[in-house]
């Protein structure tokens, strides 16, 4: 149980951690100054929340034990793992491209996030439902902001309209695995720990429709997606945003700020 | 804040440590502080960060285990998430402070869903009081902040985001 409550932490931690990174390689390159500024502050709130993830992970590690003999902290889950590792979803390490990527891959992440995190408010783990309960007011904003941003540009100018349903139609097949249930999801789910994702996913396929609706924006036909990063298995990106990422930890082990 | 009454030495202490993004503010005022007990021969003072990533927390963590330490109180600082924080923790003098400072203080939950979604007029100006203001954008310099300008006087400010 406590291998799996790991794993979960794990799972929920990823996500928010890769994404946060996508994200922070905008830093400085962002489409405007407010955007850049936006963008930045939406990565900061999710390594604020894959910290809380992350030592709660390293505590639940510490009480399984076993044979390391490293202790295990947040950061050595951050920055010493190896890819086959992480169980984030595809979505989230699909790189920047242009600004409608950016947007649309946020806006795919945040619809999920958010029937994600209101379902958590009510795990029997405390400390996952304090998480829950402190996110949901920070991803409130990043659905407000992402999906306002989907609108003005789908419905935008002809060249902002084309290159929202590029970007839509080159990411919608990854969102079926953000809900598609794996086996350590299931078990959670048993245990009143995690959440339940068939709940999750009307509520995401719902949101999505109506936001890419009003957007003008077309919902693409699409009957299978997909999948494997929860499982560890991951696209050929996900192996160079470690290297950036760890380049510090590998290169220097240890060293401090 | 139940400490005012059970230990106001302390509460002096922590009076003085601010937050470094809004030096103003002291984390008392700002509602940081969740309580202080007094274990043995340490103090166990909880906070609670304002936002997840508040990059702040480590700094008030060490001011005030630091300040404490210094007037003889071995200090022990532990983050406490639940339950989370919100705007309405901002004490009466906290939200005078940060008007003073030139940060709009955040409205109640409506007005600031209105200021910040539909442009409703709502956030008056901290320079010349006028609410002919407009959102710049909703993420400022700092995770709790939303970016405006005063269309009078053309003030550039900061609105301090309701956060419930």
């Amino acid at each position: 149980m406590k291998e799996q409550l790991y794993q979960y932490l794990l799972m929920l931690g990823d996500n928010a951690m890769i994404l946060g990174h996508r994200l922070s390689e905008l830093c400085g390159h962002g489409p405007s100054l407010e955007t850049d500024i936006a963008l930045t502050n939406l990565s900061l709130d999710l390594f604020g929340q894959v910290r809380n993830y992350f030592q709660y992970a390293a505590e639940v590690k510490g009480e399984i034990g076993g044979a390391t003999d490293t202790e295990v902290t947040e950061d050595s889950i951050a920055m010493t793992r190896y890819p086959h590792e992480y169980r984030n979803t595809l979505l989230v390490e699909q790189p920047n491209k242009d600004f409608a990527f950016v947007i649309t891959r946020q806006f795919f992440f945040d619809a999920y996030h958010l029937p994600l995190l209101e379902a958590l408010k009510q795990s029997k783990d405390e400390q996952i439902a304090a998480i829950a309960h402190k996110s949901i007011k920070e991803v409130q904003y990043h659905l407000r902001f992402s999906s306002e941003w989907v609108k003005r540009l789908g419905d935008g100018t002809a060249e902002s309209h084309d290159r929202m349903q590029t970007a839509v139609d080159y990411l919608y097949p990854y969102i079926g695995e953000l809900v598609q249930e794996t086996p350590i999801e299931k078990a959670m789910k048993e245990e009143g720990i995690g959440a339940d994702l068939s709940v999750v996913r009307s509520q995401y396929y719902d949101k999505v429709k109506a936001v890419l609706k009003e957007a003008t924006l077309s919902t693409p036909q699409f009957f299978g997606f997909h999948d494997g990063g929860k499982k560890g298995v991951h696209s050929e990106h996900h192996s160079h945003i470690l290297s950036t990422l760890q380049y510090m930890q590998r290169t220097y082990p240890n060293m401090e700020w | 804040m139940d400490t005012a009454t059970k230990y106001p030495e302390i509460e002096a202490l922590l009076e003085k440590v601010t937050d470094p993004e809004i030096p103003v503010l002291s984390i008392m005022d700002m509602g940081v502080v969740r309580s202080v007990e007094k274990q043995e021969d340490t103090l166990l003072v909880k906070i609670t960060p304002t936002y997840s990533g508040c990059p702040a927390m480590d700094t008030i963590a060490m001011e005030i285990k630091a300040t404490l330490e210094q007037a003889g109180y071995p200090t022990k600082v532990k983050l406490v998430l639940a339950p989370a924080w919100t705007t309405d923790w901002i004490t009466p003098r906290g939200r005078a402070r940060l008007e003073e400072y030139g940060i709009a203080a955040p409205l109640e939950a409506n007005a600031d869903k209105q200021a910040l979604l539909d442009g409703a007029r709502v956030v008056p100006c901290t320079r010349c009081g006028s609410t002919n203001t407009k959102m710049i954008s909703q993420f400022g310099s700092t995770a709790c902040k939303a970016l405006f300008q005063c269309e009078d006087c053309l003030e550039p400010f900061d609105y301090f985001k309701c956060l419930k």
